[in-house]
């Protein structure tokens, strides 16, 4: 637990410094051998040798888009466990990561979109259907908004998006060519420029919430309190909720849908930093890019020589701890 | 649904019955009938019994009817899973797929390719132990499951949000052994989680068609408990009925019956929700009607969607789960919206 102000800042450095090292290490391993020495050359005296090619133009990318797209899945959980009050709430239990990715497809399909620009926008645009329709579903009947019938509602709209992800891909071989690569939720073999056309709208997104994460703590008193003490709840949410959308809509434009980041990061960053939005928002950032690029790491060797894509990793680790925070923090 | 009210079929569940299955055997006919080279219906029955064309006894026979059988079988197959474990969990919501037992089936099917494949991509033991192991394997996941929502009962929905999440464990670990390989007929290892009939073949019906029929025949036999179990756990042992073995009993047949159709179909999703809640509204809670017509329903559901992947799209395929989860997933959040927190009792 870190309990002071200075203590925590602290952290946040120490974890800053992690993550560069984790980076780095990210550089290092994998199938190919390279040594920390190579990686140092790669950058300051380059050769067209094969090891720097690689740390250079594979292993590199891989790395930024690792660190990149991890913040936003953590911060963009925290934000939305936080706007829907509930402990489970994360990109892809709601469905935003499965309602992205078939928007994509449409897009391919239908509007034969090519430009990653546009893939970002009906990224954007699949994201923010979804978690609009899971939430008005889940709002409506007879007790408004449980947190389970949230999580059900959108595990039903991802099987939904998901099977029709499926049949349109069925139907048009050359879009399953185009969007197979990057369906499988992966952070391997992306061209940077992809992630180079989302850094904007990811700063942009991160920063802004960091600066407004106060407000976030007002809504963990409970609409009531937080409505007599005049503040303007809808509209802190309709804010946020814009956040987390362009957060997880980005993080799957750039790799694809990646579970279970934003569930386990939240709840490790709560026991650390306590309840305070302002500091849970940039740990969940660090969290999140360590736990993917760890993840990422691992997924080398699981399977070597072959490549696990490191969504599938974050399911098997991401598992036992969603059905640990089920058991324990629902009252179910 | 006035129509239903006026003939009342919860008094002639028989009545029913025979509706449901001649409406079956009008789309199986249908469907035999339609394709690339449509058939009139009176020449699909005339090439059933040997007559007609020899042209048109090779299509019928050879490519149109195993998958067509196969879907009826699928289909009965899931209803009736679907039918006794919403019984004996007392939860109106669950369903194979939906609490993981499809995923660990798939799983399983996908683990017995890999095991049992040589280089040259052939299978090293029959083909006919494919579902022995998948019933492991939905066996296996299905008790997983109940353990791990476990917690003075089973509540109807963290048994559905721990088998969300078990199926998800499921998933990744089929992929992990796709990865693996070498795996027999690689394309065959997407299509169990696709959920299709594609590529069905008599000698796969020889082994499913026994399998469905003895399992749906052993249901039928535990009515008595079934219904002794719906009026709740102290009323079933007040009058003597063995409620926990009981239970574990059916819970076998239903991952039983869930294992054969995965073994050949995959996972086509919602039939096992949709079914027995169909039929509870037509021919009311009853188990041997209930079960009896779900099965014609459940048939009727993967026939059509069948049907439709086959033709819909010709001469692409659309798998027929893609068609099920259509319906089947709106239905579930119908489902959900509706539900009372009581509607479920501690199982």
């Amino acid at each position: 637990m870190l309990h002071t102000n200075t203590t925590r800042g602290w952290g946040i450095a120490i974890g800053i410094i992690s993550i560069l090292f984790l980076m780095s290490a990210s550089l290092v391993y994998g199938y190919t051998n390279t040594t920390w020495h190579d990686a140092y050359l790669a950058f300051f005296h380059p050769t067209t040798s094969n090891e720097h090619l690689i740390i250079r133009d594979v292993r590199f990318p891989r790395a930024l888009i690792a660190c990149f797209v991890g913040a936003c899945l953590g911060v963009s959980g925290a934000i939305m466990q936080s706007i829907t009050r509930n402990p489970l709430s994360s990109p892809s239990i709601l469905g935003v990561n499965a309602g992205a990715s078939f928007f994509v497809v449409v897009g391919v399909v239908f509007l034969s979109v090519q430009s990653l620009q546009s893939y970002m926008w009906l990224s954007f645009a699949g994201a923010s259907f979804a978690f609009l329709l899971v939430f008005i579903l889940s709002s409506t009947g007879r007790e408004g908004l449980t947190p389970l019938k949230l999580t059900l509602a959108g595990s039903a709209i991802t099987a939904l998006f998901a099977s029709f992800t499926q049949g349109l891909l069925v139907l048009n071989e050359t879009a399953l060519d185009q969007v197979l690569f990057w369906l499988a939720g992966s952070v391997a073999n992306r061209p940077l420029d992809l992630l180079v056309t989302a850094l904007p709208y990811m700063i942009g997104a991160l920063l802004l919430s960091f600066l407004r994460a106060k407000e976030l703590n007002v809504l963990s008193i409970g609409d009531d309190v937080a409505v007599g003490l005049g503040q303007r709840t809808v509209w802190i949410k309709f804010f946020f909720g814009v956040c987390a959308v362009v957060l997880a809509g980005s993080a799957v434009a750039v790799a694809g849908p990646i579970g279970f980041v934003g569930i386990i990061i939240p709840h490790l960053i709560r026991s650390l930093v306590g309840l305070d939005h302002r500091w849970i928002l940039p740990y969940s950032a660090i969290g999140g890019a360590a736990l993917l690029l760890l993840a990422d790491i691992g997924s080398r060797y699981v399977l070597m020589p072959q490549e696990l894509p490191v969504g599938v990793m974050t399911a098997l680790i991401g598992v036992p701890f969603f059905i640990f925070v089920a058991r324990r923090k629902l009252g179910i | 649904m006035k129509i239903f009210n006026r003939l009342d079929f919860t008094r002639h569940p028989f009545y029913a019955t025979v509706l449901v299955f001649l409406a079956v055997v009008t789309v199986m006919l249908l469907s035999a009938g339609s394709g690339e080279f449509p058939l009139s219906p009176a020449k699909v029955i005339a090439a059933l019994f040997g007559f007609g064309d020899e042209f048109d006894r090779t299509i019928l026979v050879d490519f149109r009817l195993p998958r067509i059988i196969m879907a009826l079988f699928v289909g009965m197959a899931l209803a009736v899973s679907g039918a006794i474990l919403q019984g004996i969990t007392k939860n109106p919501l669950a369903s194979p797929d939906l609490i993981g037992v499809t995923a660990g089936a798939s799983f399983a099917v996908v683990l017995f390719l890999t095991l049992f494949s040589d280089e040259n991509n052939s299978l090293t033991v029959s083909i006919q132990w494919l579902p022995l192991f998948a019933f492991a394997g939905a066996t296996i996941t299905a008790l997983i499951v109940f353990l791990l929502s476990w917690k003075n009962g089973i509540a109807p929905f963290r048994l559905l949000l721990i088998g969300i999440a078990v199926a998800a464990f499921m998933h990744a670990g089929t992929t992990v052994w796709i990865l693996m390989g070498p795996i027999y007929q690689a394309s065959q290892a997407t299509i169990w989680t696709t959920g299709s009939i594609y590529g069905a073949n008599w000698s796969q019906i020889y082994i499913i068609m026994p399998w469905v029929l003895l399992l749906i025949v052993i249901s039928l036999l535990m009515r008595r408990q079934m219904n002794i179990l719906e009026l709740g756990d102290d009323i079933a042992t007040g009058v003597g009925s063995r409620v926990i073995q009981n239970r574990v009993l059916l819970l076998l047949l239903s991952t039983g019956l869930t294992g054969v159709a995965v073994a050949f179909a995959g996972g086509i999703g919602f039939v096992g929700l949709l079914a027995p809640h169909i039929a509870r509204r037509i021919v009311g809670p009853k188990f041997q009607s209930m079960v009896l017509f779900s099965a014609g329903i459940g048939a009727l559901l993967v026939l059509i969607a069948d049907w439709i992947a086959r033709v819909a799209f010709a001469p692409v395929e659309v798998p027929a789960g893609v068609w099920t989860a259509a319906v089947g997933a709106p239905y579930f959040i119908f489902l959900l919206m509706t539900e009372r927190k009581k509607g479920g009792t501690n199982a």
